[in-house]
Formats: structure tokens, C-alpha cells, sequence
């Protein structure tokens, strides 16, 4: 006899669906389009909403969370003006490769096309910036879109998915059937890399005098990072790390060569230049990596390791492409490999560029220096905090000066490089990791741009150590103007137009300090690493004109790496 | 170089939407590109006659490829193929050489499918190159409006086009 299911309606269903899929977090906002699920919300007690304050601010956090925890971020915003407020964090998680999956509310289907209120063709704005978006037409088909778009979001290259809820769909009734099993006839999964592939690799590294291992963060995504120790420990290669890649492999190993590229330190960019074997793990040559393609890695064999196949041979063509999971890849590789090769001399040489040109900094003149709190930091939470950084020099002296530790514990918008990403993505990081510090580097330009959010931080008690690097300056900007745009400053200065940081940060509830004294770096760090009750402030107010260095010219060589300010008199 | 690629994808709201974004987005060329059902409705074939080299190519059939909405991807150039395009013209004529231009579609093995009296339409189909003929040869007598199908496109007989990307 047929038994009958239980009829439920589109909201019911929707929460149901996020019931089997785990969610703990939803970040959102509500709205006329969305107030059914709201409705049923407020009953709902397996996760908790988050009200932020501003629908960017719920995908940036969303984001946060995805990254610290590898689990997928969920975002609920409503139609028009809510859904088009959530377009720059989706772009960043898809240039990121953010397991995300954002729920927008749309006009009821009848009046889609109408300009009615509060419509925005949403499944048309996000095309080019979605892994996949789908847009319900029926309640019946909610719950296995939403069983489809969590998996689209979570497997293979991640990347964010966008659901739209017509409003009628959520007040329509049907049967409830949750899919076991996803069935997406044009997605499907290549883990294993090709065996005869991974054979050759393996005699590639063996006979290699100056090997390289280039890490991605596909990496950290695929949860490859105990494979990735075995197969450079045990094998002695030296391993450099992209600033997504950044805590793959441990800082502070001496294996450990930093970051390579624009900003990467010297020692790394001179191996990158003279390695005979180049191993690309789970990243994909991007130009800030790269600068100029045709001196880039030119005396090197090039095998690359990725799981979407549209990486391989985009920007630099390559000798050996391995399509396949990361982690499964290294594995099979580590097992393939019975003779190490012998990289002594390769190391001595590597070893003579680091005592070249060490990554340092001014430390006699008595004024304070980020690279200072930066170090400070790093040595005080030992590499073990999880660091949330904003876009600028900030972001580039954090993935030079401090040693992450492990996996998931950099987090940084890299690819799409979005201002105002560090504050809420902090806040989606302090929901998802508990057992370690939290800490979110901004400069005093990009803690402007999400700062709404404090409330967010504060209501919820989240012990979020919220650190400015206040340059007074467009810091990344101004470096640019002074290096190559004649020295115009144009619209870089904030010192007369910044506000009080201190005074906002209190009125938003938080506990905040400033100082401009290196002496006061190291206790105000402790005091706030000691403080859990809720987030603070640290204001620090750095040397203006301070500069990022080593810095490659965008679109130039290794060759033309620019290492320090240069005297004027050298100048001339 | 011309290449034309076959693409087996959802016959679903958005899926030529999401591969048309693509080419844009990408900076990907375009000639022409036609869809419609297949024998399996849930299934559409989109024929694509894109242009660039090896490079640029392997990268359209790679992005092609992630698209979760698309099945089956093609690449039919220097195989033994059908290729077919139909195109609409409406050309002026004048009291003497009406019979000229019946002619010239009979030549062209097409079709007289609207006449009045001062333009004949005519319906031919064949291979892209055999309608750019039948306009140039039709052009002196003026022609008013073109209208072109882009191309379909199968193989022939028993011969397994190449696949580029099965998803397995
Ligand atoms: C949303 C957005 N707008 C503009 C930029 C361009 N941009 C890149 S770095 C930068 C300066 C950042 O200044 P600040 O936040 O003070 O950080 P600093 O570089 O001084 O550490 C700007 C404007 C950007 N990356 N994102």
C-alpha cells in the first residue's frame, strides 16, 4: 500500500534541507521576499541565523567560516537590494573557490520580468561569478536543488552556488522527498590522477637536481596538507607556497621557502627562476605569481597537479599535467617514489639567497612598523592563530612575516583582492573555529568598508582580536603612486578624513587601544589575546610611507625585483 | 582556424544562457551558433563554430567542459561530417529579370517560398560556403534582407567523431 508523505510547504522544506545538510550558520538579512522563511525561522532551533548588517557582510562571513572550516557557508538575503548586495562576496568566493551557497528571495514567478518590486534578475547578474546558480520554478524541485547545490558547492573545485526562491514557491505545498544521491549527469568527479602520469612525475622528482614544490591553496581545500609533509619531508624538496597556499606546509619548517611571487620573498622567486623541476600542487599560475610568462620558470619542467582541468595550460603551458584530487595525487606520488633525489647543492644554493637578502625591515629608527606587530604576533600565538587579513600592504606583510602552522588558518581574499573582506570574514571564522585566536588585520582604509559589522562581532561576543595597521594612507595604493605614477598621491592620504577608531570601536561596544610605540606592542598583544569575553581593537599607528618589500613590477621578471627604497643619492 | 564543436547539453532554463556568458566573459569568437532539441528531449545540441588556435581551443572545450549543464562536447572539425545551414533571402526584381533569379535558386537547389510584387524569398540550404555563393551571385540584383540559421551539424556513418570531453 502506498503510504503517504507528508505534505510540507517551500519553507518547511527549505529548512528541512538544511537540517540534512548540517548547517549550523546561516548569515543573513530579511525582507518582503523572504519573510515566509523567516516566518518558519523563528521556530527553528537546529541553527542559528545570524543577523548581520549589511548583505555583503553575510558573504564575506559565510566565506570566513567556509575557509576556517571547510564546511560550505550559508547565506539568506531577500530580493533586488539584498540580493545585489551579495554580488561582490560571491565574485570573491568565486575567484577564491569558496564553498558557498547563497539563498536570495525573488519576485513571485508570474511577476518575474516585470520590473516589479524589488526584482533583480539575479540568476543573470551571478552567471559569470557562480560555480552554478539555479532559480526554483516549482516547489517540488526545491529540495533536490538545494541537495545539488550544496554538493556542486562542496565537491571537485569548490566555488559558490546561488539559489533563487521565487516568493510563491516558498508558499506552495508538496510532497517532501529528500534525494539520497545527487545525479548531475554533466558534473562528474575525477579524484585519481592518471597512473602512467603519476609514474612519470615520480621519475621527473627522482632525477631532479633542483626541485620545486609550488602549493596552492588547492591544497588546503583537498585536506592534502599530511600528504604534502611526507612527500617533501621525506624527499628533502623545498616548498613554496602562493598566499592561498600559504599554511600547507608549516612556516616555520625550514623546508619552508614563503611565499613566491610579486611579493614573495627573493630566496623563493630566485628558485622558482633556476629550479630544473617545477611541481605545481593545487595552484594555477596566476599572474601575480607568474609576472611575465616568458621568464617565468624558464629552465624548469613543469608538472602540474589540479582537479579542474581549465587551470592546465591556461597561463603557462606544461610538460606533465596531472588532473586529479591533490591530496590523492601526492599520496600515489609519495608511494611511487623509492630513490630521493639529491638536492644538497640545491639547497646550499638556496640557502646563499636567503643570506643575500633576508626579509627585513627598519628597526633602529624607534617608530613603529606593521612588520614589527606582524612578527610580534606571530610569535606570540606561536603560528597557531587563524588570521583573517584585508587587501593591501597589510595582507602582504601578514603572508611575509607571519609562520603559519596549519591548514585553514590564513584566510585572505587573493584572487578577486576585495577591500572590506578581513572584518566579516573574521566574524564567519569566530563561528566556526572556537580553540583558537582570532585575528583580523586591517588597514585603516579597508576597516572603513564592512565596519558595520563591529555590531555583528560585538553582539554575539565573538573574541575576535580586530588589529589596524593605520598608515594614515591608502597604504598598497600610495606604494604604487610612489614606485610608478610619479610620486602623485592622488586620493591615497586618509589622515585628515579618518575617524577616531578608537571612539567608534567603543561606541560599537568593543574594548580598543591605540598607540603608535613599539614598546606597547607585545603587552597590548597579550592583553588582547588574553581577553575572550568579546572583540577588541588595537590600533596601531605605523610609519606612513612604509613599503612592501620585495616587490616584483606587475607584468615583469624575477630579474626586475625591487628589494629595497633606494637612496635618492643611488638614484642619481 | 575554424572549428566547429557539437555540444550535447540540458535542455533547461539558462543552459544557453550559461554557455553564451561564458564566450563573452572568456573573449572567446563566435560565427555562429544554433540549438534545438535532440532526440532526447531533455537533452538540447548546440552547434558552435568558434575560431582560434590550438590554445585558445582547448581552453573552450575545457570551460565548455565545467559547465555543469553541458553533457557531451564535440570538437567536429577535419571529420567526415554534415554540415548544413539554411538561410532566408528577400531580393528586389525588376520586370525583366525575375526569371533570372528563379534561375539562380534553381541552381542553388532552393526554393521560391513568397513572392508580391517587388520582391521573390528565397529559401536555400546547404553548407555555409554554398550560401555565401548564392549571395554574392544574388547580390547585384539587390538584396533586402538575409536572414542565416548558424550551423547544424552531424557526423557521418559509422565513424566515431572525436570526443574531447565525455564526462565518464
Ligand atoms: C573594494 C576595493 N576597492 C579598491 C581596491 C584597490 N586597492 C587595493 S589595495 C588598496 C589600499 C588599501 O589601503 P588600506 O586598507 O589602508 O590598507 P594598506 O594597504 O594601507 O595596508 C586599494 C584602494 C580594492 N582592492 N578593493
Amino acid at each position: 500500500m502506498h503510504t503517504k508523505k507528508k505534505n510540507m510547504s517551500g519553507a518547511d522544506i527549505f529548512f528541512e534541507c538544511l537540517k540534512r545538510e548540517n548547517v549550523e550558520y546561516v548569515f543573513g538579512y530579511p525582507g518582503g521576499a523572504v519573510l515566509k522563511i523567516y516566518e518558519h525561522l523563528h521556530d527553528v532551533d537546529f541553527l542559528k541565523h545570524i543577523l548581520v548588517r549589511h548583505e555583503q557582510g553575510a558573504t564575506h562571513m559565510a566565506e570566513g567560516y567556509a575557509k576556517a572550516t571547510g564546511k560550505v557557508g550559508v547565506v539568506l538575503v531577500t530580493s533586488g537590494p539584498g540580493a545585489t548586495n551579495t554580488v561582490t562576496g560571491i565574485a570573491d568566493a568565486y575567484m577564491d573557490s569558496v564553498p558557498i551557497v547563497v539563498f536570495t528571495g525573488q519576485v513571485a514567478t508570474h511577476l518575474i520580468g516585470n520590473d516589479a518590486f524589488q526584482e533583480a534578475d539575479i540568476v543573470g547578474i551571478t552567471r559569470p561569478i557562480t560555480k552554478h546558480n539555479f532559480l526554483v520554478r516549482d516547489v517540488n524541485e526545491l529540495a533536490s536543488i538545494i541537495k545539488k547545490a550544496f554538493y556542486i558547492a562542496s565537491t571537485g573545485r569548490p566555488g559558490p552556488v546561488l539559489v533563487d526562491l521565487p516568493k510563491n514557491v516558498i508558499n506552495s505545498v508538496c510532497e517532501f522527498n529528500y534525494p539520497e544521491e545527487v545525479e548531475l549527469r554533466g558534473y562528474k568527479l575525477r579524484t585519481h590522477g592518471h597512473q602512467n602520469q603519476i609514474k612519470k612525475a615520480a621519475t621527473m622528482i627522482q632525477k631532479a637536481k633542483r626541485p620545486l614544490l609550488y602549493v596552492g591553496g588547492g591544497v588546503i581545500m583537498s585536506g592534502g596538507n599530511r600528504e604534502l609533509y611526507l612527500l617533501a619531508k621525506e624527499n628533502n624538496l623545498p616548498v613554496t607556497m602562493t598566499l592561498q597556499g600559504l599554511g600547507a606546509f608549516p612556516g616555520t619548517e625550514p623546508q619552508s621557502l614563503g611565499m613566491l611571487g610579486m611579493h614573495g620573498t627573493y630566496w623563493a622567486n630566485q628558485a622558482v627562476n633556476n629550479c630544473d623541476l617545477l611541481v605545481s600542487l593545487g595552484a594555477r599560475f596566476d599572474d601575480r605569481v607568474t609576472g611575465k610568462i616568458e621568464t617565468f620558470a624558464t629552465k624548469a619542467y613543469k608538472i602540474h597537479v589540479d582537479i579542474d582541468p581549465t587551470c592546465i595550460d591556461k597561463n603557462v603551458i606544461v610538460d606533465l599535467p596531472i588532473v586529479g584530487d591533490v591530496k590523492h595525487v601526492m599520496a600515489e606520488l609519495a608511494s611511487e617514489l623509492n630513490t630521493k633525489p639529491d638536492v644538497e647543492e640545491w639547497w646550499a644554493q638556496i640557502e646563499q639567497w636567503k643570506e643575500e637578502c633576508p626579509l627585513d625591515y627598519e628597526t633602529n629608527d624607534g617608530r613603529l612598523r606593521s612588520q614589527y606587530v606582524v612578527s610580534k604576533l606571530s610569535e606570540l600565538t606561536k603560528g597557531e592563530a587563524v588570521v583573517v587579513t584585508d587587501v593591501g600592504q597589510n595582507q602582504m606583510w601578514t603572508a611575509q612575516y607571519y609562520k603559519f602552522n596549519h591548514p585553514r588558518s590564513h584566510i585572505t581574499s587573493g584572487g578577486l583582492g576585495t577591500m572590506g573582506f578581513s572584518l566579516p570574514a573574521s566574524i564567519g571564522a569566530a563561528f566556526g573555529v572556537k580553540d583558537r585566536p582570532i585575528i583580523s588585520i586591517n588597514g585603516d582604509g579597508g576597516f572603513q568598508m564592512n565596519i558595520q559589522e563591529l555590531v555583528t562581532a560585538v553582539y554575539h561576543k565573538l573574541p575576535i582580536k580586530f588589529i589596524i595597521l593605520n598608515n594614515s594612507f591608502l597604504g598598497m595604493v600610495r606604494q604604487w603612486q610612489e614606485l610608478f605614477h610619479a610620486e602623485k598621491y592622488s586620493f591615497t592620504e586618509l589622515s585628515e578624513s579618518n575617524p577616531n577608531f578608537v571612539k567608534v570601536a567603543e561606541a560599537f561596544g568593543l574594548k580598543a587601544f591605540s598607540t603608535d610605540k613599539p614598546a606597547d606592542v607585545v603587552p597590548l598583544l597579550k592583553e588582547a589575546l588574553d581577553y575572550n569575553d568579546g572583540p577588541v581593537l588595537l590600533e596601531f599607528k605605523v610609519v606612513k610611507e612604509d613599503m612592501v618589500f620585495p616587490i616584483i613590477p606587475s607584468g615583469a621578471s624575477i630579474s626586475d625585483m625591487i628589494t629595497r627604497r633606494l637612496d635618492p643619492k643611488e638614484m642619481m | 582556424m575554424q572549428h566547429i564543436i557539437s555540444v550535447l547539453c540540458e535542455n533547461q532554463f539558462g543552459a544557453f544562457n550559461r554557455i553564451v556568458t561564458m564566450f563573452s566573459g572568456k573573449g572567446f569568437n563566435v560565427h555562429s551558433m544554433s540549438i534545438g532539441e535532440t532526440e532526447n528531449p531533455e537533452i538540447s545540441r548546440m552547434t558552435i563554430v568558434t575560431e582560434g588556435d590550438d590554445k585558445i581551443i582547448e581552453q573552450v572545450v575545457k570551460q565548455l567542459n565545467r559547465l555543469i549543464d553541458t553533457i557531451k562536447i564535440v570538437d567536429l572539425t577535419e571529420q567526415a561530417i554534415v554540415q548544413r545551414e539554411l538561410a532566408l533571402l528577400t531580393v528586389f526584381y525588376q520586370k525583366g529579370n525575375r526569371g533570372e533569379i528563379i534561375d539562380i535558386c534553381e541552381i542553388f537547389r532552393g526554393n521560391i517560398v513568397d513572392i508580391n510584387n517587388k520582391n521573390l524569398m528565397l529559401e536555400i540550404t546547404g553548407p555555409p560556403d554554398k550560401i555565401d555563393a548564392a549571395i554574392n551571385v544574388l547580390m547585384p540584383y539587390g538584396i533586402k534582407e538575409i536572414a542565416r540559421s548558424g550551423n547544424v551539424v552531424l557526423k557521418r556513418g559509422e565513424q566515431a567523431a572525436k570526443v574531447v570531453h565525455e564526462k565518464e
